[in-house]
């Protein structure tokens, strides 16, 4: 029972951090038809920018860590808007030149990284308290999972009642379900764009950072291999959809815990399956629209 | 492709080889029409090109800076049987992006089943080379049928993410290597006890090299057969527009499916020559790295055009292999970090390179070549002797054909 209650938690942890990526993504696939390659990118830049804020006041104290978060997230931002800017904007409308143009920056960002910083992972130092568990139900859980589970939980607040309350979260609502009437009103859709790229590179950051926390390490790949499961829950979730990113976060990082405990380390496969099942059983998502 | 309707449906008869056919570009008339102008002396010269290129391991040519040594050299015959395999890869990569228009990003699963196949059953097995290649092939027609009938289904960014887990579950296998037969991470050497002394050790490179040469023309000749064929401009038509294709009473599904299998299928014929050339399979060949790596290719070539896939893959791997070179010359090393950093990292300049070209070089390289032509011919279209193909004694032949 304990060891199932560990699963569960430490899977909706991970679901966290799958999530922290998967809501940028679908944001930008469904405003603007974009499958972002180099959002790891972002994810690595932003972990790499907030560990070195957070060295200079201390990697193992909660300043240093609230640092890291803050100037990760700023970094992916900033990042993301840049990209968005330089090299999404001009190719308006080219959708697949659009992705091809992500692959490249994917491929030229991580060998830059590995330039910079080496290609082997580099240990980080975290707060004390982040490296025990804490007894729950029975379970020991490590204290990331609930770092985790906090974090991507208040991202998904702060989007929800940004998209819900705002101004821009209005037209950025409108441009997913129907962007040629929002244009066609006279509003400058492309503002929205830059600022979706803004918030899902905000999140990927974050998530870097995060990342670190619980992986215990820092490496110029990280992004890439948590980008593939973003993937894969982008695509479970419905394209273009934020509540299904957040729950097929939950599920595929849950059965993927499960799957790796329970059947020989298979969670990847399983994921794998889901994905295709899904798909052939409902090609649009969980929650994505049938036009997707 | 804008392979004109009057040429026959049929295979291309023996003179066709690397460098006949339409040239890049879609949808352009004076392509069409220069190309069966073009056809007849384009063939010869590509078979020309192939028997040129067959015979350099028997020259002592160099290229300074390009090539590492003269073209006798084992090393030298090494990089250029990689880059004849790449650009057979490429061109199989181009039967799916630019004939049939579907975004895979899990061609190097196709690859990789012909890689580590081959080197699984060689190692397990006592089947000679030839028998265990075949088995090889016939298990990547399987895989490839079964795949693609599944990943069929979905179309546009969810087929490009159904085959993305694919391959990533082929690479997962391939690295865990739950059944103690991939290596793992270390990968795994060729056992040679089936393979012909003719294909082992580094003095009979050569030999190698005749293979994976042989391995591009046929690659490049099967493509055009398909390109061709009527599968091909069934295929064409679905690119274009699928729900014309279906309206009209035509089968998009099962057209994309046939030209899938044989996409992948010659991926995996290429990769068991990879296999002899490298001779070793590393779990790099199945990543989607990999994949992306080949979409740059055909991309920086020119998506829809054959030889634009084959002089990108080409130019790819040579920039890849000698601009780690060139990372670790002391030109790079003397310069200051700013500078240095980004200059040691191959993949940075060829993903840098890869991005300016899709931003201000619209269908690649092969795209400015005709841009180039066309502007030449605008220029001049009476010189005397014509510009290139535009010789005027062929003109008739394209007219006198009705079309």
């Amino acid at each position: 029972m304990s060891t199932l209650i560990l699963l569960l938690v430490t899977g909706v942890g991970l679901g966290g951090l799958y999530f922290l990526v998967a809501s940028g993504l679908s944001l930008i696939y469904g405003l603007m038809g974009i499958l972002n390659f180099a959002h790891g990118s972002f994810l690595t830049l932003g972990a790499f920018a907030g560990l070195a804020a957070a060295s200079a006041v201390g990697q193992d104290t909660w300043g240093g860590l609230a640092l890291g978060l803050v100037v990760g997230a700023v970094t992916g931002a900033a990042a993301a808007a840049v990209t968005e800017l330089g090299l999404i904007r001009p190719l308006y409308e080219r959708h697949i030149e659009q992705v091809l143009v992500t692959v490249g920056l994917a491929l030229a960002s991580v060998a830059l990284f590995e330039g910079i910083w080496g290609p082997n992972p580099r240990t980080v130092r975290r707060t004390e308290w982040l490296t025990r568990t804490t007894e729950f139900l029975g379970a020991r859980i490590p204290n990331t999972a609930f770092l985790n589970i906090l974090a991507a939980a208040l991202v998904l607040g702060v989007i929800v009642a940004f998209l819900k309350y705002t101004r821009y979260g209005l037209i950025i609502r409108a441009g997913v379900e129907n962007r040629a009437m929002v244009t066609a009103l006279g509003i400058d859709v492309r503002t929205a764009f830059t600022l979706v790229f803004a918030v899902g590179g905000a999140a990927a950051g974050l998530g870097g950072v995060l990342a670190t926390q619980s992986l215990n390490y820092v490496s110029p790949h990280m992004g890439a291999s948590l980008l593939i499961f973003a993937f894969i829950v982008t695509v479970i979730g419905g394209m273009g959809s934020l509540p299904g990113a957040a729950v097929a976060s939950v599920v595929v990082a849950v059965l993927q815990q499960l799957a790796n405990y329970f059947l020989a380390n298979t969670g990847d496969f399983i994921v794998v399956l889901l994905l295709a099942l899904v798909l052939l059983v409902r090609p649009s998502g969980l929650m994505g629209r049938r036009a997707a | 492709m804008n392979a004109p309707d009057h040429l026959p449906a049929t295979p291309v008869t023996g003179t066709a080889s690397p460098g006949a056919g339409a040239p890049p570009g879609r949808g352009e008339d004076a392509g069409q029409v220069s190309a069966v102008r073009a056809a007849l002396p384009r063939a010869v010269g590509g078979g020309l090109a192939v028997i040129v290129l067959g015979c350099l391991p028997l020259l002592a040519l160099t290229i300074p800076g390009v090539l590492p040594g003269y073209t006798y050299e084992p090393g030298t015959l090494q990089l250029l049987g990689l880059c004849w395999l790449t650009a057979a890869l490429a061109l199989t990569y181009h039967l799916l992006l630019g004939v049939v228009g579907l975004l895979s990003f899990g061609h190097a699963l196709y690859f990789a089943a012909g890689v580590y196949g081959l080197a699984v059953v060689l190692e397990r097995t006592d089947i000679p080379l030839l028998p265990a290649a075949a088995v090889v092939l016939a298990g990547g027609v399987l895989l490839a049928g079964v795949i693609g009938a599944i990943s069929l289904r979905v179309t546009g960014i969810s087929f490009a993410m159904v085959t993305l887990a694919f391959a990533q579950a082929g690479n997962v296998l391939v690295r865990r290597d739950p059944a103690d037969l991939t290596g793992g991470e270390e990968g795994i050497a060729l056992a040679t006890g089936g393979v012909p002394d003719a294909f082992v050790g580094v003095v009979n490179t050569r030999n190698l090299y005749w293979v994976a040469l042989a391995v591009l023309v046929v690659t490049y000749l099967v493509a055009l057969w398909i390109e061709r064929s009527r599968a091909g401009h069934m295929a064409a038509a679905v690119r274009e527009n699928e729900t014309r294709v279906r309206i009209i009473g035509g089968r998009p599904y099962v057209v994309k499916l046939v030209v899938f299998v044989l996409a992948a299928t010659l991926a995996t014929m290429v990769g068991t020559a990879y296999l002899l050339l490298q001779s070793g399979a590393s779990p790099a060949v199945s990543t989607a790295d990999f994949t992306l790596t080949i979409l740059v290719m055909v991309v920086l070539g020119g998506v829809g055009s054959r030889w634009g896939a084959v002089v990108g893959a080409v130019l790819y791997t040579v920039l890849d292999q000698r601009l780690g070179e060139f990372a670790g010359s002391e030109a790079v090393a003397g310069l200051p970090a700013v500078l240095r950093v980004p200059l040691s990292e191959p993949m940075f300049l060829l993903g840098t390179c890869f991005i300016l070209v899709v931003m201000f070089l619209p269908g690649g390289i092969a795209g400015a070549a005709s841009r180039a032509v066309d502007r030449v011919r605008r220029r001049g279209p009476r010189g005397p002797g014509g510009q290139g193909s535009a010789g005027p004694g062929e003109r008739p032949v394209a007219e006198a054909v009705p079309s």
